[in-house]
């Protein structure tokens, strides 16, 4: 039997003091987009809990999975939820919730009670009592256990009475819209889409830049992009997505400079115009998919290069982890199929067979001197060029 | 700045720029003959062939109409004649059936080396049911040599299947001589042509030259995607690879594609009513294109006039990666197909300009031209012009 109602429990949230009612009405209108594809629902808040209400019918995986995605949400739990109308009325209702969702056969069990209306006549302890005792005369070959047990029946009493016995785990986290916004350099590799991911769950509002150079970046891989963002909103909500013009940029970069500096050089001005974009939309950071050691870019004394032409905090969630790890997180948010199909992406072409792997930020500047004619016009050009893309799920 | 809608699906576009398709060895554009036939079925006599009423009786006799005009353009029997879904169906069903009905008789199979992956995947896939199989080496312009072929013929050789024109460089087969030399041999051994890419461009009469099996594709020639033909010569027989309601003499069953068949009946049609003319006129482009392609420096052409299609033109130009050619091109509207399809993450190259044993800079920098009919001077000017100007600028940086 499907449930109708489901708890949506939260944990951080709940910390928050008095900046408390933010926070869960920030969760209250994520959750109210993520159900509307699914069917029609009721989504209340009320006294310290949120409730998500089914009116029609609807696929109870497809609900779940897209609870799934909300962060803010520490765990879900389809219930019953019945008017309390007297004790023996509790334990039938009981009986056909147990009967509908196990089987017969020996189970292990416990009954935690939570009575936040006082005006019942019972303490939640003589409750629990009662109802063990009821379940056991019920259903004979079952047994208590404190402990560990494979069935924990959790009875709530309100204004309703909840009953449920299952919680499904959430993604943890805070909902989008209750931090801030910041900006996401996204490539079409496998970390950056993940570093969005981590940041966006910090409640992040997400804001996009791709650095487009064709011909040596194909529409496709432009395609592969926009599609990253697309699975990104599902938890991020709107995307909005910059795509910067970048191939002038780097040829120049190319003509003027040694070409064992080209990748931190263009990563810099990647940076710069990040940074850019990011104060005219009033975000409060950059994010990067850089995890030290794992590319000639992503050493120490690189990420010092790059990120010394920054004065926004660059997030860099993905820093201490091991590429196995931010696969593995890949795979888990749906990103890594679309990230591993074959198109170049501009951090591809041009690599030096042997880039510096311990660039001197003061080698590097001394570089940058030589783009001095152009390049304050070809990123001021760049910029006016971009293409906005509106990308949501 | 332009903001687009959502999906990135563009709301503007640039306005006033050519478009020029050089890449019909991919596919065409659907023949007017051909639309109309597709709409009459799809409009009017859209019954099955199977009915036993007027409806099926009218959807049946595009079958027919369509089976004869092929038959006729071959010189073969119209009951000769299958309808499939197309290249790779046919070439399939000729490896795969022609191996199982033989299998007793022996299980050596000969393959070209730059045969089209149809028919290497099934070569391979028949290695896997216990066949033996030997793909042959070609010369360096393409071409499978009489000696190789004679040397890799057994007693238990039961099949050859060399293709008629190559895909990515338009090197022509002497299947004439190649099939008599196989007949000589030995005239049990069944003789298979892929002649997806010369069909109605190049004269192919396989009755007359001893083919026994031979693939085509519709889309090819102006008819849509999703419509084929298999020919086999009378007392070959073949193991069908799909089992129902015994369409096709039993060959293929299923439902009849019916307009993607009357659109071939109308491609056939319209290909054949100038086949000479066309073929001249073709011709004559590639000609041109190659003068036009003398102009530019550090152009390699790998398919020249005698003994390749006048449909296709495979050039390297040196310095420039197949890929960024490509869609450098594109930006201008030209439309070609990269021959090479190789990254900086993993090299793997083409496989026939490997088997050709160019050197690595040409099979990087390849792209393949294929004209039809409707194609001009001016735009193989206008093509001269932009790839000068791409190559002048890419070559700066490499």
């Amino acid at each position: 039997m499907d449930e109708q109602a489901f708890l949506i429990k939260y944990s951080e949230i709940g910390l928050k003091g008095k900046n408390r009612y933010l926070f869960e009405n920030a969760l209250v209108a994520q959750i109210k987009k993520a159900v509307r594809p699914i069917g029609k629902f009721t989504v209340e808040k009320e006294s310290g809990r949120i409730y998500v209400r089914a009116l029609g019918e609807f696929i109870i995986d497809e609900l779940i999975l897209a609870l799934q995605k909300v962060f803010g949400i520490s765990g879900i739990c389809p219930m019953l939820q019945i008017e309390n109308q007297g004790e023996e009325q509790l334990k039938e209702s009981i009986f056909s919730y147990l009967e509908n969702r196990y089987s017969n056969i020996e189970h292990t069990f416990k009954v935690f009670t939570k009575r936040a209306d006082k005006s019942y006549p019972k303490t939640s302890m003589q409750i629990s009592a009662d109802l063990g005792e009821a379940i056991l005369k019920r259903f004979p070959q079952w047994k208590v256990d404190v402990h560990k047990p494979e069935i924990s029946l959790t009875i709530e009493i309100r204004k309703k009475i909840n009953i449920f016995s299952k919680e499904i785990a959430g993604p943890g986290g805070m909902p989008v819209g209750s931090s801030g916004k910041a900006m996401l350099l996204l490539s079409g590799g496998i970390d950056s889409p993940v570093a969005g991911y981590r940041i966006a769950k910090r409640g992040v509002v997400l804001e996009a830049v791709y650095f487009h150079s064709p011909p040596y970046t194909s529409e496709r891989a432009k395609q592969k992009v926009i599609d990253l963002a697309k699975i990104l909103s599902q938890y991020a909500g709107e995307v909005l997505l910059h795509v910067i013009p970048f191939t002038d940029i780097q040829l120049y970069i190319y003509e003027q400079c040694p070409h064992d500096e080209l990748t931190i050089l263009m990563r810099r001005y990647m940076m710069r115009i990040a940074q850019e974009l990011a104060e005219e939309s009033q975000a409060f950071g950059l994010i990067t998919g850089e995890s030290i050691g794992q590319v000639a870019s992503q050493t120490m004394q690189s990420l010092i290069a790059t990120n010394a032409v920054c004065t926004l905090p660059v997030y860099r969630p993905l820093i201490g982890m091991d590429k196995q790890e931010i696969i593995d997180l890949a795979l888990k948010i749906g990103t890594y199929d679309t990230s591993i199909l074959p198109y170049e992406d501009c951090c591809t072409i041009f690599v030096a067979k042997h880039p510096v792997t311990k660039p001197k930020l003061v080698a590097i500047e001394y570089s940058e001197q030589k783009l001095q004619e152009k390049i304050e016009s070809l990123l001021q050009e760049a910029i006016e060029k971009r293409e906005v893309l509106k990308i949501s799920r | 700045m332009i903001i687009e809608g959502e999906d990135g699906n563009s709301v503007c576009l640039v306005g006033d720029f050519m478009e020029i398709y050089f890449d019909h060895a991919a596919t065409t554009v659907v023949s007017e003959q051909a639309v109309k036939r597709v709409w009459e079925v799809m409009e009017k006599d859209y019954g099955n062939p199977s009915s036993l009423h007027q409806k099926g009786l009218e959807a049946e006799a595009y079958l027919k109409k369509s089976r004869e005009s092929i038959a006729k353009a071959l010189k073969v029997l119209p009951q000769e004649v299958y309808f499939t879904s197309g290249g790779t169906e046919s070439n399939n069903l000729s490896l795969i059936g022609l191996a199982r009905a033989k299998k007793r008789q022996g299980k050596h199979i000969v393959v070209s080396s730059i045969e089209h992956a149809s028919v290497i995947q099934a070569a391979k896939y028949l290695e896997n049911e216990g066949f033996n199989v030997s793909y042959l080496p070609v010369s360096s312009k393409g071409m499978v040599e009489i000696d190789t072929l004679q040397a890799a013929l057994t007693k238990d050789t039961i099949l050859v299947s060399i293709m008629h024109v190559n895909n990515e460089l338009g090197s022509i087969q002497n299947i004439k001589k190649l099939c008599a030399c196989v007949k000589t041999f030995h005239s049990q051994i069944v003789f298979h042509t892929d002649a997806v890419q010369s069909f109605g461009k190049i004269e192919i009469f396989p009755k007359l030259w001893g083919i026994d099996i031979l693939s085509l594709s519709g889309h090819k020639l102006g008819a849509p995607k999703g419509v084929g033909v298999i020919f086999i010569r009378e007392g070959v027989r073949l193991v069908p690879l799909i089992y129902g309601g015994g369409h096709e003499q039993g060959l293929r069953s299923g439902t009849e594609n019916v307009p993607g068949i009357a659109g071939l009946w109308g491609a056939v049609e319209e290909v054949f009513s100038d086949f000479d003319g066309r073929y001249k006129k073709v011709l004559d482009l590639k000609q041109y294109a190659m003068e036009c392609l003398k102009e530019i420096e550090k152009v390699v052409i790998h398919s020249d006039l005698k003994d390749y299609s006048p449909y296709v033109l495979n050039i390297s130009c040196i310095g420039v990666r197949s890929e960024v050619l490509l869609h450098a091109l594109a930006e201008k509207g030209i439309y070609v197909s990269a021959a090479s399809a190789c990254s900086s993450h993993g090299k793997k190259g083409n496989t026939v300009l490997q088997n050709i044993k160019l050197p690595q800079k040409e099979i990087d920098s390849a792209i393949r031209l294929s004209f039809s009919i409707g194609n001009t001077k001016e735009e193989v000017d206008y093509f001269t012009q932009q790839c000068k100007a791409i190559l002048l600028k890419l070559r700066r940086f490499q």
